[in-house]
C-alpha cells in the first residue's frame, strides 16, 4: 500500500480510467493547462492531449449540456466543476437532462456521465463558496450522487463513478484534498451503493460521509476514552443509500447520531432518520440525532464560521445525549 | 426566394417531381396529424401540454430532407412535426401523445417528449433551451469519434435569449461542432412578439457575437428551408463549422392547446394574413405552376395522408397503457430504481 | 385476531367507569360504531362504541360493574376464535344487585414502588419507554409501569431494565402472579341496610370536594345587595318582550357576574400549583342540581353575551344537564363559578369552590327585609351573596373590590351598559 494524498488519489482514478477506456474524457474550467483548480487533474492534458482533457469558458450550464449530450450518444464524460457552488449554474442540466433522459425516452437513451469537484466548506470563504448539496442531488430519482471520505474510497469510487451508466454526481471534499492515506496499488473500484465502517463500536453508531468522517473519527476516539465504544458508518454513497449497513449498525447499538455537512432542512439526515425509525423502530433506546451545518449561510468571521460548522466536539455532545450521558 | 429554375416550356425532372410531392405529402401529412391532435386534445385523449406545429411544417420538413439517416436530429416541446418528418410512424408518435406503451417513449414521455433511437431523433425538451447545449454535445461526439454525422438541434427563437444558447454557440464555435442550430422564428415566444423581448430582432445576427455563418431563411417554403440546409450540412460535414440558421415562419395556432389561436397578443387579421403563405400552398402552387400537380393529385395525397392519420389515432386509441410494473423502470440502467 | 374492548376515559377526568348496560349480547354482530355499551363516568353516562367489526364474543365486565380506565371489558373477534389473556367474566350482576367492582389486574394501575419516577401526569395512564425499553421488557415479561425511568421526562430506557434484572433474585417469576380478584360484598334480606354502591358522580363529588375544603385556604365576603331598581328593570325588560322566555334574575346576576370579572381579572383566575392562570375571557361554571348530584355547565364568553342568550344558554344547558346529555367539554373549562339556592328560600350561605378555579358566588334568595334608605328604614328587596376565595389567588381586599363592583352593577342596572 502507498500512502499517498486524496487529490493524487483522484488523479490515479482520472488517470486509469481515461487509459482504460478511450470514451472517457475529462472537460471543465481549468481542467488542462492550469492542472485543475485544486491541481486534481495534474498531468492529464500531457498524458491525454487537449481532445480528451478540455479546458472550457466559464461557462457552467453550457460545457455540463455539451457532456450530456455527449454522453447520450455513448461517451463517458467527466464533467469538473471548479466547486459544486458553480454546479448551480448547470443544474437545469444535471436535474432536467441527465437524470430524467432514461426515464423520459422510455430507456432509450441513458446517460453514462460523472459531474465532479469539491462540495463543502473550506476556510473563510464566506457564504457563497462554502455550501454542501449532496441532499439537492439525491433527492433526484436518476442521479447517484457520492462522497469520499478517505483517499482509498475517493479512487474507488470515481472508477466505479466512471463507469456506471448513470449520471453520478461526485462531492469531493474540499479540505479533504491533502490528506493522506492508504491506497492499495493494485488495481480495484469500490461500489456505488455500499457504505463502510470506518471504526467499530456497540454503544452508539455515528452515520457520517466526506467531511464528517474525519469527524466523527475524532469524536469516536475522544469518546473510547471515557468507556463508550462508537462505531463510525461512512456512508460513501449517498444515493442509492446504503439502508442495509445503517440499519445492521443501528440494531447492534440501539442509538445513532447522524452527521453532515449540509443544513438540517431536508439533509441527509432526515432520510437516515427516517429509514430507522420506519424499520427498526423497536431497537432504538433513544431519538436519532442530527449534527448539521446552522441553519445560516456561512458567516466569512473565524469565530461564527466555526459556531456554524459541524465538529468533533458537537457529534460528541449529540453522542452523550443518545446515551443519555450529558 | 429561391425555386428551382424550371420553364414552362419544358417537362418537370422526373426526380424533382418525386422530391416536391414528398415534401407536400409530408407537409400536408403534419398538418392532418396535428388536427387531429387537437381533436384528440379536446376529447381528452391526449393530456398535459400539447404544442401543435401548424403552420411550421415547412422547417421540419426542409431541414430533415438534407440529412441522412445517421445524422441527429433534437428538438425542444413542439416536435410532432420533427417527429414525423424525421420518419417516425404516425402510430408510434400518436401513441405516445395518448400515454400509450406502444408509444415511441413507451409512453412515459409524452408530447414534450418524443425520442426514438432508430432514427436518431434524439428527443423533444421541456426547458426552454435546455436542448440547444445537449445539441452541441452530441456534435462534440461526433467529432470526438471521428465521424462525419451532423446534429440538427432546433429550438424557438425566443431560446435565442437564453444563456444556454449563447454558451452554446460559444463554444460550438470555439471547438469546431458539426451542428447546425435551428432557430426557428415563428415571431412570437409564447404571446411575447420578438420585439419585445430581443434587443436584435434580426435574430441571424446572434451568430456573430460567435464568428459563426448565420442566414435568415423564408421558413414557409420548404424548397429554401432545404437549400439553406444544405449548405449549413456540408459546412458541418466537411468543415467542422456550425450554421445558425433563423427560419422565419408562423404559427397559426395557439402557443399550446390551452389557448386561442390569436389569443390578445395578435390580431385575427395578422394569422389570416400569415394563411395566404400557407408553407404547403406555396409549394402546391409552385407544383401548379408546373404542371405537375393538379387538384385531384393533391385530394388523392390528402385522402391517402388522412387516411394514415386516422390508422394512427385508431392504433393509439387501442393500444394498451404501460404495465403498471414499468412505473419504476428505466430510472436506471440496472435495478428497480428505488433507492431506499 | 380478536380485538380489545377497553373502558375508554370518556371524560377528561374519569378514572374508572360503571358498565350501566351492554347493548350487544355475546355472540350478537358488531359493526364499526356499533354502540357497545352504556357506561357511567363521574359526569354522565356516555357510551362506548365498537373500534372494529366482527361479533361480540364475550363480556368480560358484568352491567353494574365499575372498571378503571383502559381495563379490559370485553372482546370483539370472530366466531369461535380463541382469546388470548382471557380473564374470567364476573357473573353478570344487575346495578340493584350485589357491588360487582374490579380491581384493576395486576401490573397495570401504577404500584407505590413505581412512583420513583413520574413518567408522565398522573392523569394519563401513557408510560414514556424509549421503543427498544418496550421491546425488551415485552419479551421479558417486565412491567414498565413498576420501573422508574431514567431518561428525559422520566422516560424508562434500556439501561433502567438491566438495573431491574441485575437486581432481581433469579428465582423471582418474571411475570407477577396473582390473578384478578373482584371483592364481593355480602348482602342480603334481615341486614337492617342496604348497601348502594357510589355512583361515579358522588364519587367524584366527593373527592372534589374534600379536595376543596382541605388543600384550599379559602375565605368567604358576603354582602347583601338592594335589589329594588333591578327587579323594576327585570319587570319591565320581561313586559317589553313578552312574546320571548323571561329573563331570571340568575341571567342577570350572571351577566353582571361577567362583566365584573372582566373588570377584575385577579378574580378570573386559576391555580395551577406552580402558576396562576389569569384568564382572559369569561367562561361561567352554573351549577346545576340533578338527581344524585350536581354538575357545572359552563356559559362560554359570558361577558360578551346579551342577557337573553345568557338566559336561552342556561335554560337549555340546566335542560340537559338533568337529562345527563352533557359533553364533557360543555362541563369543563369554566373561570368561576356561580350557586344559586335561592329558589330554595336560602337566605344566604358558602359554597365549596370548584378547582381548580379561585372563586365561587353563592346566591341566596331576594327578600323583603328592612332597610336604611336615605335614613328612613324601608322594606326592600334584598339579596345576599357570598364568595369564596381561595387565598391562593384572591386575596382579601382583591375579593371585596369585586365584591362591590358586582353590587354596583346590581343596584345600578345601566351600569350593566356602561
Amino acid at each position: 500500500m502507498a500512502t499517498i494524498t486524496y487529490r493524487d488519489a483522484l488523479n490515479q482514478a482520472l488517470r486509469e480510467e481515461m487509459r482504460r477506456d478511450d470514451k472517457v474524457f475529462l472537460m471543465g474550467e481549468e481542467v488542462g493547462e492550469y492542472h485543475g483548480a485544486y491541481k486534481v487533474s495534474r498531468g492529464l492534458l500531457e498524458e491525454f492531449g487537449a481532445k480528451r482533457v478540455i479546458d472550457t469558458p466559464i461557462a457552467e450550464l453550457g460545457f455540463t449540456g455539451i457532456g450530456v449530450g455527449a454522453a447520450m450518444v455513448g461517451l463517458r464524460p467527466i464533467i469538473e466543476m471548479m466547486t459544486f457552488n458553480f454546479a448551480l449554474l448547470a443544474i437545469d442540466q444535471i436535474v432536467n437532462s441527465a437524470a430524467k433522459m432514461r426515464y423520459m425516452s422510455g430507456g432509450q437513451f441513458g446517460c453514462p456521465i460523472v459531474f465532479r469537484g469539491p462540495g463543502g466548506s473550506a476556510l473563510q470563504l464566506g457564504a457563497q463558496h462554502s455550501q454542501a448539496f449532496e441532499s439537492w442531488y439525491a433527492h433526484i430519482p436518476g442521479l447517484k450522487v457520492v462522497t469520499p471520505a478517505t483517499p482509498a474510497d475517493a479512487k474507488g469510487l470515481l472508477k466505479s463513478a466512471i463507469r456506471d451508466d448513470d449520471p453520478v454526481v461526485f462531492i469531493e471534499g474540499e479540505m479533504l484534498y491533502n490528506t493522506k492515506g492508504e491506497v492499495p496499488e493494485d488495481e480495484y473500484t469500490i461500489p456505488l451503493g455500499k457504505a463502510d465502517i470506518k471504526r467499530d463500536g456497540k454503544d452508539v453508531t455515528i452515520v457520517c460521509h466526506s467531511k464528517t468522517v474525519t469527524q466523527a473519527l475524532k469524536a469516536a476516539e475522544q469518546l473510547a476514552t471515557e468507556n463508550i465504544a462508537a462505531e463510525v458508518l461512512d456512508l460513501r454513497t449517498i444515493r442509492p443509500l446504503d439502508t442495509d449497513a445503517i440499519l445492521k449498525s443501528v440494531a447492534k447499538t440501539n442509538r445513532c447520531v447522524v452527521a453532515e455537512e449540509g443544513w438540517e432542512f431536508a439533509g441527509i439526515g432526515a432520510q437516515v432518520v427516517d429509514v430507522i425509525q420506519r424499520e427498526i423502530f423497536d431497537a432504538l433506546d433513544a431519538p436519532v440525532l442530527r449534527v448539521t451545518g446552522a441553519d445560516v449561510p456561512m458567516p466569512y468571521n473565524k469565530l461564527l464560521e466555526k459556531a456554524a460548522k459541524v465538529d468533533a466536539a458537537k457529534i460528541i455532545v449529540a453522542a452523550k445525549r443518545v446515551l443519555y450521558l450529558a | 426566394m429561391a425555386a428551382p429554375a424550371t420553364s414552362k416550356s419544358r417537362a418537370p425532372d422526373a426526380s424533382i417531381v418525386e422530391v416536391h410531392t414528398r415534401y407536400l405529402r409530408q407537409m400536408t401529412l403534419i398538418r392532418r396529424f396535428e388536427e387531429k391532435a387537437g381533436e384528440a386534445y379536446s376529447l381528452g385523449k391526449i393530456g398535459g401540454f400539447c404544442h401543435l406545429y401548424i403552420g411550421q411544417e415547412a422547417v421540419a420538413v426542409g431541414v430533415m430532407a438534407a440529412l441522412r439517416g445517421d445524422d441527429y436530429v433534437i428538438a425542444a416541446y413542439r416536435e410532432h412535426g420533427h417527429a414525423l418528418a424525421r420518419g417516425l410512424s404516425p402510430r408510434s408518435v400518436m401513441a405516445e401523445l395518448f400515454g400509450k406503451a406502444t408509444g415511441c417513449s413507451s409512453g412515459k414521455g409524452g408530447s414534450m417528449h418524443l425520442f426514438d433511437r432508430e432514427h436518431r431523433f434524439m428527443g423533444g425538451h421541456g426547458i426552454v433551451g435546455g436542448q440547444i447545449p445537449l445539441g452541441a454535445g452530441i456534435a462534440f461526439a461526433t467529432k470526438y469519434q471521428g465521424g462525419d454525422q451532423v446534429c440538427a438541434c432546433f429550438f424557438g427563437e425566443a431560446a435565442a435569449n437564453i444563456g444556454a444558447f449563447h454558451e452554446a454557440l460559444n463554444m460550438a464555435s470555439l471547438w469546431g461542432l458539426p451542428v447546425v442550430f435551428l432557430c426557428e422564428n415563428n415571431g412570437y415566444g409564447m404571446g411575447t412578439a420578438v420585439a419585445r423581448a430581443s434587443a436584435v430582432v434580426d435574430l441571424s445576427r446572434k451568430g456573430t457575437a460567435y464568428g459563426m455563418v448565420a442566414e435568415a431563411v423564408d421558413g414557409q417554403s420548404v424548397l429554401a428551408v432545404r437549400q439553406a440546409m444544405d449548405r449549413a450540412v456540408v459546412r458541418a460535414r466537411t468543415e467542422m463549422q456550425p450554421t445558425l440558421l433563423e427560419l422565419r415562419t408562423y404559427r397559426y395556432v395557439g402557443h399550446s392547446m390551452s389557448d386561442a389561436a390569436h389569443g390578445t397578443y395578435r390580431t385575427k387579421e395578422e394569422v389570416e394574413e400569415y394563411r395566404r403563405r400557407d408553407p404547403i400552398n406555396v409549394l402546391a402552387d409552385q407544383m401548379r405552376a408546373g404542371r405537375y400537380l393538379d387538384d385531384v393529385a393533391f385530394k388523392a395525397l390528402n385522402d391517402e395522408v388522412l387516411a394514415e392519420v386516422e390508422d394512427a389515432y385508431e392504433f393509439a386509441d387501442r393500444s394498451a397503457d404501460p404495465d403498471p410494473s414499468q412505473l419504476f423502470a428505466d430510472v436506471y440502467a440496472r435495478g428497480p430504481g428505488k433507492v431506499s | 385476531m380478536a380485538t380489545k374492548i377497553l373502558m375508554e376515559a370518556l371524560s377528561p377526568t374519569m378514572e374508572e367507569g360503571r358498565l350501566v348496560e351492554w347493548k350487544k349480547k355475546e355472540g350478537d354482530a358488531v359493526a364499526l360504531g356499533d354502540v357497545l355499551a352504556e357506561v357511567e363516568t363521574d359526569k354522565a353516562v356516555m357510551e362506548i362504541v365498537a373500534r372494529s367489526a366482527g361479533t361480540l364474543l364475550k363480556q368480560i365486565a358484568a352491567a353494574g360493574a365499575t372498571v378503571p380506565v383502559s381495563q379490559l371489558v370485553g372482546w370483539i373477534g370472530q366466531p369461535g376464535e380463541a382469546l388470548a389473556d382471557g380473564a374470567p367474566a364476573p357473573t353478570a350482576a344487575d346495578a340493584s344487585g350485589p357491588v360487582v367492582s374490579a380491581a384493576p389486574p395486576p401490573g397495570t394501575a401504577a404500584s407505590p414502588k413505581a412512583a420513583a419516577t413520574p413518567a408522565s401526569d398522573p392523569g394519563s395512564s401513557r408510560v414514556k419507554a424509549s421503543p427498544l425499553a418496550r421491546k425488551i421488557a415485552a419479551d421479558q415479561g417486565l412491567n414498565l409501569a413498576s420501573v422508574a425511568g431514567s431518561g428525559p421526562e422520566g422516560r424508562i430506557i434500556k439501561r433502567d431494565l438491566d438495573a431491574v434484572n441485575a437486581a432481581r433474585p433469579a428465582s423471582a417469576p418474571s411475570r407477577p402472579s396473582a390473578g384478578p380478584s373482584w371483592s364481593v360484598s355480602p348482602a342480603g334480606p334481615g341486614l337492617g341496610y342496604t348497601d348502594v354502591p357510589l355512583t361515579q358522580i358522588r364519587k367524584t363529588i366527593a373527592k372534589r370536594l374534600a379536595q376543596s375544603i382541605g388543600p384550599i385556604p379559602t375565605f368567604y365576603l358576603t354582602t347583601e345587595v338592594d335589589m329594588e331598581r333591578m327587579w323594576e328593570a327585570r319587570a319591565s325588560l320581561n313586559a317589553a318582550g313578552e312574546d320571548q322566555s323571561k329573563i331570571s334574575f340568575n341571567d342577570i346576576i350572571m351577566k353582571a357576574l361577567a362583566t365584573a370579572l372582566i373588570e377584575h381579572p385577579a378574580c378570573n383566575a386559576w391555580w395551577q400549583d406552580d402558576h396562576i392562570r389569569y384568564w382572559n375571557d369569561v367562561h361561567i361554571s352554573m351549577a346545576v342540581a340533578i338527581p344524585d348530584g350536581l354538575i357545572t355547565p359552563v356559559i362560554r364568553h359570558a361577558d360578551r353575551k346579551s342577557l337573553r342568550q345568557i338566559g336561552a344558554e342556561a335554560k337549555e344547558l340546566a335542560g340537559r344537564a338533568r337529562n345527563r346529555k352533557l359533553m364533557p367539554e360543555e362541563y369543563t373549562g369554566g373561570t368561576f363559578s356561580i350557586s344559586n339556592l335561592g329558589m330554595f328560600d336560602i337566605d344566604e350561605f358558602t359554597a365549596v369552590i370548584n378547582p381548580p378555579e379561585a372563586g365561587i358566588l353563592a346566591v341566596g334568595r331576594i327578600a323583603e327585609r328592612p332597610a336604611v334608605v336615605d335614613g328612613a328604614i324601608a322594606i326592600r328587596r334584598r339579596l345576599r351573596l357570598t364568595m369564596s376565595c381561595d387565598h391562593r389567588v384572591i386575596d382579601g381586599a382583591t375579593g371585596a373590590a369585586f365584591l362591590k363592583t358586582l353590587k354596583l352593577f346590581l343596584e345600578n342596572p345601566l351600569a350593566l351598559v356602561w
